[in-house]
């Protein structure tokens, strides 16, 4: 998979998920880690490549197998990302509603119980500005749970959060994890990536130069450039 | 001088005269709130047209760019003798009155569209990409999470507009329309003083402009308060 304009941002990008596993995308900043996620789900258009999700090849071009790529990835965003406009109820339970026109009540349901799942039941009326970054976060992750993904795509997701909001954040995809959810998590959490991922996968300048399992990657790395960035990285 | 208007004033408010500048009042308000309303969803439908991420194809975009540029910086009353020479041209039957009702379409179009495109930018692309990454329509992506949330940027100045719309009505005066500035001029003619016609229609434009700003007013504070859908 590739994508770019002038420069490429991404090129030989070649990774094999598994169901059920936790893929760690690390790796220096603008190595790529998020344009992957974003072309995951159409929000950027590869150049060349090709993505298959069990087994049928997404075409980007077309709506209709644009569509039903989307339908099998959920995105959570840096920056939440949660419609302004709408409680938190309103957020989970809109897409399922509109877009797979399920039945509003039961919809419902399931969404306050993903709320409570994510520790914000009482939270269901408040609007995004009402909750702090961690609970809309939160919000944002029982949100992509309501679309029922295959795969959830986690973009640096405590990157925009106050240190002390981080851990409630983790734990709720630590729960996942344990569900058997199959995540790909760009992330800067270390620790977390080590504990959560089944294995890890190191960018660097748009290419995939490292995977492997947690301890591999990161205590026996083999690339010069991947020694490099563990040892910065463990020094704080 | 006011004398006169003292000595006028009960025959000025004759039922002839009341019934005539009902008529231009009617006429004013058809021009003002019919004009501005056709234009707003016109120009609300250029904005739509001319997004990148909505409906925006090439052609339409260069052409109702083109058509916002211009229309905007064309005075009103240019714009009236265009409409006016065109619907000649096309040897088309059209009344003043509806020569006017066109200019203040095309006019109301242009500055709305360009109203709603500030309305549209003011929502951070974050949220149209989640929109987008859950399957919402461009459609849905617009009427559900767009709209929303533009209306507070968008109503005041679409308000300001539309008072400054029932303003310009009077400049159809120029071509004759029966509007308020035409009867005043009418019956100045026919002898009444000029300060009891033209302070006549002033006290009427006022009490047309002032509640239509009171109503921006309090449907701004209304969003302000809580501008959530």
């Amino acid at each position: 998979m590739s994508y770019g304009g002038k420069a490429d941002v991404l090129r030989g990008v070649s990774l094999d998920v598994e169901r059920g596993e936790v893929i760690g995308l690390i790796g220096p900043s603008g190595s790529g880690k998020s344009t992957i996620l974003r072309t995951l789900v159409g929000l950027l258009k590869p150049k060349a490549g090709q993505v298959t999700v069990d087994g049928a090849p997404v075409d980007y071009a077309s709506r209709s197998s644009l569509r039903t790529a989307r339908d099998r990835f959920a995105i959570v965003f840096q920056q939440y990302n949660l419609f302004q406009n709408m409680t938190a109820l309103r957020n989970v339970a809109i897409a399922p509603t509109l877009v797979k026109k399920r039945d509003r009540g039961q919809v419902e349901a399931e969404a306050r119980a993903l709320l409570a799942r994510v520790g914000l039941a009482e939270k269901v009326n408040a609007y995004p500005d009402e909750l702090s970054g961690g609970q809309q976060q939160r919000v944002a992750i029982a949100r992509a749970l309501a679309l029922k993904p295959d795969i959830l795509l986690l973009d640096e997701v405590t990157a925009a959060l106050d240190p002390e909001l981080v851990g409630e954040v983790l734990d709720t995809i630590r729960a996942l994890q344990r569900d058997g959810m199959t995540m790909l998590i760009v992330s800067h959490e270390m620790g977390f990536i080590r504990e959560v991922a089944s294995r890890v996968a190191f960018l660097d300048q748009g290419s995939v130069v490292e995977v492997g399992p947690p301890a591999d990657v990161f205590d026996r790395p083999t690339s010069p450039r991947l020694r490099d960035f563990t040892s910065r990285i463990l020094r704080h | 001088m006011w004398e006169q208007v003292i000595e006028d004033a009960p025959r000025f408010f004759g039922p002839w005269n009341l019934l005539f500048l009902g008529e231009a009042l009617v006429n004013t308000l058809l021009l003002s709130y019919l004009g501005a309303g056709i234009g707003f969803v016109i120009g609300f439908g250029l904005a739509i047209g001319r997004h990148p991420r909505l409906y925006g194809v090439l052609p339409l975009r260069i052409a109702a760019t083109a058509y916002v540029e211009i229309f905007r910086r064309i005075p009103f009353l240019v714009k009236l003798m265009c409409v006016f020479f065109a619907f000649q041209l096309s040897g088309a039957q059209a009344s003043l009155f509806t020569v006017a009702l066109v200019t203040v379409v095309l006019s109301a179009a242009a500055f709305a569209a360009e109203i709603a495109r500030a309305g549209i930018e003011s929502v951070p692309a974050p949220q149209w990409d989640a929109a987008e990454a859950m399957n919402f329509s461009r459609w849905r992506v617009l009427t559900r999470v767009v709209a929303p949330q533009s209306w507070r940027v968008a109503l005041p100045p679409l308000f300001g507009y539309a008072v400054g719309f029932i303003k310009s009505t009077s400049i159809a005066s120029q071509i004759g329309v029966l509007e308020l500035t035409y009867a005043a001029k009418i019956l100045n003619t026919r002898g009444f003083s000029a300060l009891l016609c033209f302070g006549t229609i002033l006290v009427v434009y006022f009490l047309i402009c002032w509640p239509t700003k009171r109503l921006g007013e309090r449907l701004e504070a209304r969003l302000g308060r809580r501008a959530k859908a």
